[in-house]
């Protein structure tokens, strides 16, 4: 049987702290433990992005990362995006209509808003792309999320 | 009622009760049988009432797809939710719109002719009376039929008051949890099934015990060789399931490693002639002849098929994103030899669908597994796995296209023969359950052999088989190709991707030959001034981008549909550029859909359809060895990536107030087509086996 450990770590800004195998994803915790279900299941095995998280400022897949690893650790999720003002990007990808079934989104949403966080200037639409390309949508939304993500830089980022 | 012909759902559905519930503090509840697949429709559906009644759209609400409540409208496919569902629910917004007028003139002692509704206000000769429409609801009589008062704005009198809207549900969808994924109580259990390998195998072995003892596992359920786990968490379900399939046996028809796609395009099955118009066999002229192949595609959702069930007694519950509520219920009562009314089945949303895919099929793993745990609430969320190897697929097809060319180059004879896994297995279809798990219960009930989908709605196989131009003698013939030992049903555009790429390609190889540009050569095959319209208007909006010079392996190409012959029109140019692979850099479409409700909505409809199109077209193949499909992960299917992704412009030409006729499957053929030709433009090579990899442009450069 798997060994029970407390894992705290910040969780969309707050101290949190579950009981858990800490070998666990984390996706998992979030859902299930925590019931944090903008992010989502799509894979299981890091090829799709929709449990796409922020770790200490980084986009990873939540679902094969393991609930231990993000002990004392800054973890943000879609979540905390919605906010009265919402946050930037979700402001654009409204804007924009940036979206169709949704499922991949609050991934997507994670991985930009890494990227956007960690650049000084706009990113290049191709940069973006490049970033987003471990993110799959179905629905054919990408050029109006990319739109959405060139239009959130320019208000994230001013400089 | 003043329009010509009532829709086609208030047939089944002809009172106002059927399509609006008011509540006892008389808020309004407009019922609709189409679901919210993620297209958008239940914004574009509200927005139609509202702008009927003449109220801001969030005076009244709107309730989907639940047998228990609203109107059954079959499935929600073949982009026909807002011209019949939308019309038919316009219709009972203008008859409570009538009883409620009726009501407001008699307290104000004027004929309600002089009345209007502008912003929920009554106003009277376009005065303000102070008096509001909603404070009439008392007045509705629900018994009446919607036919007998219904008197719909036309199109000049439709939207005066607001224009498109966003999406109501979007922001939810964003940061939130709407999906039946995310359906959380208290003492929920997770279910995961245990599918055999193919739909020709049976478990031989399982020690059910040990399966039993794994960690977190409430319950197992056996029943013929459908096995599932109920676990007390989604994570001990799935790795329950994993250790079962590890550990059981199953012995499998053997099937042969073949290539479906040689097999449906050398099938000699009986074929049947569904168009002829005119005789093709005639000789003055030159026959020009291509074939154009596809294989197996996946629908692809990124969120495997989902669903939560719940017995209480001998009745239970259903939450599920399948298309069809009714139909579901239909072919799960069937399948448990039990009656319909025992069970409800609500729709709760999914992951994009874009057809039939596992939605139905986990929907009764669902109910299966919640059986053996009664009173307490199953959620069984398919593994990426069971979504690539149990769910139904994109049918395998071979097109042949022959054309002949009479005197002055006018095309006198087009005659199609389209080879194809048949193009659906929904519930119920051919008078079976078609629900996976049912081919292999105890008491099995396998399905029925397809009959595909007649003509009459638009053809599965022969989906826009017959080309949209102006041709004396075209004959279509279908030939189903059942023999092969997997599950094929609806997928977005159903046969339409692949007969529009061969007629476009044949249109573009004929247009060459004879030294004409494609367009001009498919304009004099058009009488008919929407599709000109379309035409015309695509090469306006190309012709700065195209003046632009092409570096060596880029190429333009065209590609035209009017979808199902009867549905939108859709012409789309896209520019690409060859190194080793195919990258679309432009995609332009130009779309006439009749009135578009929300013309953004129309927009994102026709850009998904494209981007989609140029994933099939370019990269997706299913794997497959004897019966079973070998592509297990997005690793061994790739889809179309964020940075191959062209720049998209999609243009409407805007036609209010005419007949809506659907956005969600009219780019998908011409999108296809486009690239194809475009791959010919820019290599002198005609790649006619699908998707365009590079291997395949070798292949045909070599042939």
């Amino acid at each position: 049987m798997p060994e029970f450990r407390e894992v705290s770590c910040r969780v969309n800004g707050e101290n949190r702290s579950f009981v858990v195998d800490p070998m666990m994803p984390l996706l998992h915790v979030l859902r299930e433990t925590l019931g944090l279900m903008a992010t989502r299941f799509g894979c299981g095995e890091g090829t799709c992005g929709s449990c796409t998280v922020m770790v200490d400022g980084q986009a990873v897949m939540s679902c094969d990362l393991p609930a231990g690893e993000v002990a004392g650790k800054r973890v943000e999720t879609a979540e905390g995006l919605d906010g009265d003002p919402p946050h930037p990007l979700v402001a654009a990808f409204l804007d924009h209509q940036a979206g169709q079934c949704g499922y991949c989104l609050p991934g997507i949403l994670m991985a930009a808003r890494a990227l956007l966080e960690g650049e000084s200037t706009p990113p290049s639409r191709a940069r973006i792309a490049e970033a987003l390309d471990g993110n799959l949508c179905r629905c054919g939304v990408h050029a109006r999320i990319l739109d959405a993500v060139e239009d959130a830089a320019r208000h994230m980022i001013r400089r | 009622m003043t329009v010509d012909a009532p829709p086609p759902p208030l047939t089944d559905a002809p009172l106002m009760r059927d399509w609006i519930d008011i509540s006892p503090a008389g808020g309004v509840t407009f019922l609709s049988g189409r679901v919210e697949l993620g297209q958008g429709n239940s914004t574009a559906l509200l927005m139609m009432v509202a702008d009927e009644l003449g109220v801001s759209s969030d005076a009244v609400t709107l309730e989907t797809a639940r047998t228990d409540r609203t109107p059954n409208e079959g499935f929600t496919a073949g982009s026909m939710s807002i011209s019949f569902g939308g019309q038919a629910l316009r219709c009972a917004a203008s008859a409570l719109l009538v009883q409620m007028l009726d009501a407001a003139g008699e307290r104000l002692g004027c004929p309600p002719q002089e009345l209007r509704v502008e912003d929920g206000e009554i106003l009277r000769h376009g005065v303000s009376t102070g008096l509001e429409l909603l404070d009439f609801v008392a007045a509705a009589d629900l018994s009446c039929r919607v036919a007998d008062l219904a008197r719909p704005k036309a199109g000049g009198e439709r939207w005066k008051t607001f224009r498109d809207m966003p999406r109501i549900d979007l922001k939810e969808r964003l940061v939130g949890a709407p999906f039946v994924h995310d359906m959380a109580a208290p003492d929920m259990l997770h279910g995961a099934p245990v599918h055999p390998p193919s739909l020709h195998s049976a478990l031989v072995s399982l020690d059910l015990d040990a399966l039993m003892a794994r960690p977190g596992v409430v319950e197992v359920v056996r029943d013929g060789s459908f096995v599932g786990v109920v676990a007390d968490s989604p994570l001990a379900s799935a790795r329950a399931a994993e250790w079962a399939a590890k550990n059981g046996t199953w012995e499998a028809t053997r099937i042969e490693a073949i290539d479906p796609v040689e097999v449906i395009a050398g099938s000699t099955a009986d074929a049947e002639t569904v168009v002829e118009t005119g005789d093709v066999n005639r000789n003055i002229g030159r026959w020009y002849e291509t074939t154009v192949t596809r294989p197996y595609i996946f629908h692809g959702s990124i969120g495997p098929a989902a669903a939560v069930a719940v017995w209480e007694g001998d009745e239970a519950t259903v939450w599920t994103h399948s298309q069809g509520v009714f139909q579901l219920r239909k072919a799960m009562a069937m399948a448990l030899r039990t009656a319909e009314e025992k069970l409800r089945v609500i729709h709760s949303p999914g992951a994009g669908c874009y057809g039939h895919n596992g939605a139905d099929d986990v929907a009764f793993d669902a109910l299966l597994m919640a059986r053996a745990v009664p009173g307490r609430q199953v959620k069984v969320v398919w593994s990426r796995h069971d979504e690539f190897r149990a769910a139904p697929m994109g049918a395998a097809m071979a097109t042949r296209v022959r054309a002949l060319l009479g005197p002055d180059n006018v095309l006198t004879a087009v005659d199609v023969m389209v080879n194809s896994a048949p193009h659906t297995s929904r519930p119920g279809a051919g008078g079976t359950p078609n629900l996976r798990a049912a081919a292999y219960l105890e008491n099995p009930i396998r399905p029925a052999r397809s009959p595909d989908v007649p003509a009459a709605r638009g053809g599965g196989a022969d989906r826009n088989a017959a080309p949209t131009y102006k041709v004396d003698a075209v004959r279509v013939q279908r030939r189903l190709v059942h023999d092969l030992p997997y599950r094929s049903s609806a997928l977005r555009s159903l046969g339409a991707h692949n007969n529009v790429i061969a007629i476009e390609s044949l249109m573009d190889d004929i247009a060459n030959d004879i030294g004409l540009p494609p367009l001009d050569f498919r304009l004099q095959h058009m009488t008919d001034q929407r599709s000109r319209d379309v035409l015309e208007r695509i090469a306006v909006e190309t012709r700065e981008a195209r003046e632009v010079s092409l570096p060596e392996g880029a190429g333009w190409g065209l590609g035209f549909a009017r979808y199902k012959g009867t549905g939108g029109y859709c012409a789309v140019m896209v520019r690409i550029e060859v190194d080793g692979d195919v990258r679309v850099t432009d995609a332009f479409a130009v779309a006439d859909v009749g009135e578009a409700v929300s013309p953004d909505g129309v927009k994102n409809q026709v850009e998904g359809g494209m981007l989609q199109s140029i994933s099939w077209t370019l990269k997706e193949a299913v794997q497959v060895d004897g019966s079973s499909t070998t592509s297990k992960s997005w690793a061994d299917y790739p889809i179309l990536k964020f940075s191959e992704v062209p720049r998209v412009s999609v243009e409407l030409v805007e036609r209010p107030g005419a007949f809506p006729l659907g956005a969600g499957e009219i780019s998908q053929g011409p999108t296809g087509a486009a690239v194809c030709n475009a791959v010919r433009a820019a290599l002198g090579i005609r790649v006619r086996n699908l998707p365009i990899t590079r291997g395949a442009i070798i292949a045909a450069a070599n042939a």
